[in-house]
């Protein structure tokens, strides 16, 4: 197990990283390559002003008539993301490694906000799941694969909760928790969860097509 | 249903393969991958809301059950699946666009609609109605196949009669360097050549410096809701042409809504200008209407303002698509006195029901036309309007179908036929008792 564990720390984490940014890098760098090849038109319209008000309307909780229309949902979106990018950068656990490999780190939460918030993303989770099998419009258009890569980001956070308060075996928890984050880190760029950075793009585009052309909001 | 002849030719992969590459851009292929799934677009569709939420015509599933597959099967699919997806992108959608405003990500799911169309169009299929005019366009410049003769000839019968009312009321055809170019839908000359008269009317009062083109007056854009862009770029390009051959300084665009959207926003690109901007500026009627009121150039007469409540539909393409939804406002505020907003309303308004090529594509369409539209009929009733102001074509017959279907007890109208009703006439304009049209009555 130790020897898992310091492979997992160790080159894996490294190639992990490589992949996520690399790939996220190299993701954007292709459709931006191929938005000049086959989008190019649109770059007439571009509009910086209007594309950040579309990101910024649809980052502000219920600053759009769409999350207005479904105010619970909304919550637990917004909670769940929050969660989701504040636990793994700002745990202070996390924060001794960053400190430990190059010597600089965040600000650090309380483990007990940790806690709190690990279980708030949890719990939002939780409903994710649960909205997709009984709400008829969300189910039908979802996937065993939806399914899995929910899981797969709750993974990390079943993991190390259970590791940090040494429920179950502690080792295996904490290989199981790298194990996971790493394997999330690397879908992020292949999957539909590339909308961690892809999002601020389609939004500045809508934005901009149907704000700076007709001066309608896209939100 | 919706094949033009024979039922079960073999699908051209290869051709369908060719359609999905020249469209897999950055935008189609971010859209498609980055979906979460996550249903929030469903809310924003009135066909879900019309069908009890039925969850198959969430906008999130129409795409992702036909361009979405497209993609995934790499365009191996057979006629059955095509069918189905016909029966999808010309039944259960009218890219009105909505749906984009209220996805988080603003994935533009009618231009993955208006894509699936153009795929299924290069295998022969297309609804029947819009194959007929597409036919038209291509004989004759025109959906509806009017000859240019019987055109001019309408237009002069149009400005006699006129004079009736309006002395000195001609219709230029082909003048240069005229300020405006004025376009119509062909169903004005056709069917309700009252229409050309009330604007012929209109511009003569506010001695406007306009005319009407002998070719290229066709401002509507069939061929782009019939998913072949060849055509509908060449059918743009006739009038851009025509504009830029006469030198007039701006398109003006009848109260119609999908051919703003085509002539201002759309048109460029599938004319392949590569600024993505029209030659001449396009200027929509209700703009203009709203400033000649605003500026006095037509007076009002305040005796005649509408008593009864009015409400305003808000067309996709004027609004929504256009821009136009404040001008549209301000205009009936000057007509109406009691004024009675939809909700929701303004680019947020919802299509009436017979936009994207429904209306055209024929009463084989109209039972789902007329179950679509309950949304509309509940927001209309729920004003308690008498008078439905409707500055597009399609709104314009969907509300009245509606009117009856529903019930609402409303009377449907345009702003040229409400302008004409109550404009004072000035004097120099007032036809003379002996009835000679060119009278100038002094005072």
């Amino acid at each position: 197990m130790q020897t898992w564990y310091a492979f997992l720390t160790g080159p894996a984490l490294w190639v992990t990283f490589i992949v996520f940014l690399g790939g996220l890098v190299v993701r954007l760098a292709f459709l931006y390559g191929l938005s000049r090849e086959r989008d190019r038109i649109f770059y007439n319209h571009m509009d910086w002003k209007w594309g950040f008000r579309s990101i910024l309307h649809w980052l502000i909780p219920w600053g759009s008539a769409s999350m207005r229309l479904q105010p619970v949902f909304s919550a637990v979106f917004i909670l769940f993301h929050v969660g989701l990018l504040a636990v793994p950068l700002f745990l202070s656990a996390h924060n001794l490694l960053w400190d430990r490999a190059f010597g600089v780190s965040l600000w650090s939460m309380s483990d007990a906000w940790a806690d709190a918030l690990t279980i708030m993303v949890l719990g939002c989770g939780v409903f994710l799941f649960v909205r997709r099998m009984i709400r008829p419009e969300v189910r039908i258009l979802t996937t065993a694969w939806d399914y899995s890569l929910l899981a797969l980001t709750l993974a990390p956070f079943v993991t190390g909760f259970l590791a940090y308060h040494q429920w179950g075996p502690y080792e295996l928890m904490m290989v199981l928790h790298v194990l996971s984050g790493e394997i999330l880190l690397i879908l992020i760029p292949f999957t539909k969860l590339g909308h961690m950075v892809l999002f601020f793009f389609t939004r500045a585009f809508i934005g901009f097509e149907m704000g700076a052309r007709r001066g309608a909001r896209a939100w | 249903m919706e094949q033009r002849n024979d039922s079960h030719r073999p699908v051209d992969v290869k051709k369908i393969q060719q359609l999905l590459d020249a469209n897999n851009g950055a935008r189609v292929r971010t859209w498609l991958g980055i979906c979460s799934r996550c249903g929030l677009c469903a809310e924003s569709c009135f066909f879900y809301l019309a069908h009890n939420r039925n969850p198959r015509l969430s906008p999130a599933y129409k795409f992702k059950a036909t361009l979405g597959e497209l993609y995934k099967r790499k365009g191996r699919v057979d006629w059955d699946f095509l069918q189905r997806c016909a029966d999808i992108v010309w039944g259960e959608c009218t890219t009105c666009k909505r749906c984009s405003m209220f996805c988080p990500f603003g994935i533009d799911v009618a231009t993955l609609i208006a894509t699936t169309r153009t795929i299924l169009y290069s295998q022969g299929i297309t609804p029947q109605g819009l194959a007929r005019a597409v036919v038209n366009y291509r004989e004759t410049g025109n959906q509806m196949g009017m000859s240019t003769e019987d055109f001019v000839d309408t237009c002069e019968w149009m400005a006699e009669e006129s004079q009736d009312e309006v002395s000195g009321v001609t219709i230029p055809i082909d003048k240069k360097g005229a300020k405006y170019m004025y376009t119509v839908n062909p169903r004005e000359p056709m069917f309700y050549p009252q229409d050309l008269a009330m604007a012929a009317k209109i511009l003569t009062v506010a001695e406007e410096d306009w005319t009407m083109p002998s070719t290229g007056w066709d401002c509507t854009n069939l061929p782009m809701f019939a998913g072949d862009r060849a055509l509908a770029g060449q059918v743009v390009r006739n009038m851009y042409e025509k504009a830029v051959e006469l030198g007039v300084q701006a398109i003006l665009i009848t109260e119609c809504g999908h051919a703003y959207r085509s002539a201002l926003f759309e048109g460029p690109y599938l004319a392949g200008y590569p600024d993505g901007k029209p030659p001449v500026p396009i200027v929509h009627s209700v703009q203009l209407f709203y400033e000649y009121i605003r500026d006095g150039r037509i007076r009002i007469d305040p005796a005649k303002k509408l008593k009864e409540p009015v409400t305003y539909q808000d067309p996709c393409n004027v609004s929504r698509n256009g821009g136009l939804w404040e001008e549209g406002r301000k205009l009936v505020q000057f007509l109406a006195e009691d004024f009675r907003d939809m909700e929701p309303n303004r680019d947020h308004n919802h299509c009436c029901g017979g936009g994207g090529g429904y209306i055209p594509m024929g009463p084989e369409y109209k039972a789902r036309r007329m179950a679509s539209g309950r949304v509309k009929a509940e927001q209309i009733r729920a004003t308690g309007a008498k008078i439905v102001i409707a500055p597009c074509h399609n709104c314009f017959d969907q509300l009245s179908d509606l009117n009856k279907e529903y019930q609402l007890g409303v009377k449907v109208m345009s702003l040229k036929e409400i302008i004409c009703e109550l404009m004072v006439i000035p004097e120099k304009f007032q036809p003379s008792d002996e009835g000679e049209g060119e009278g100038e009555k002094e005072a």
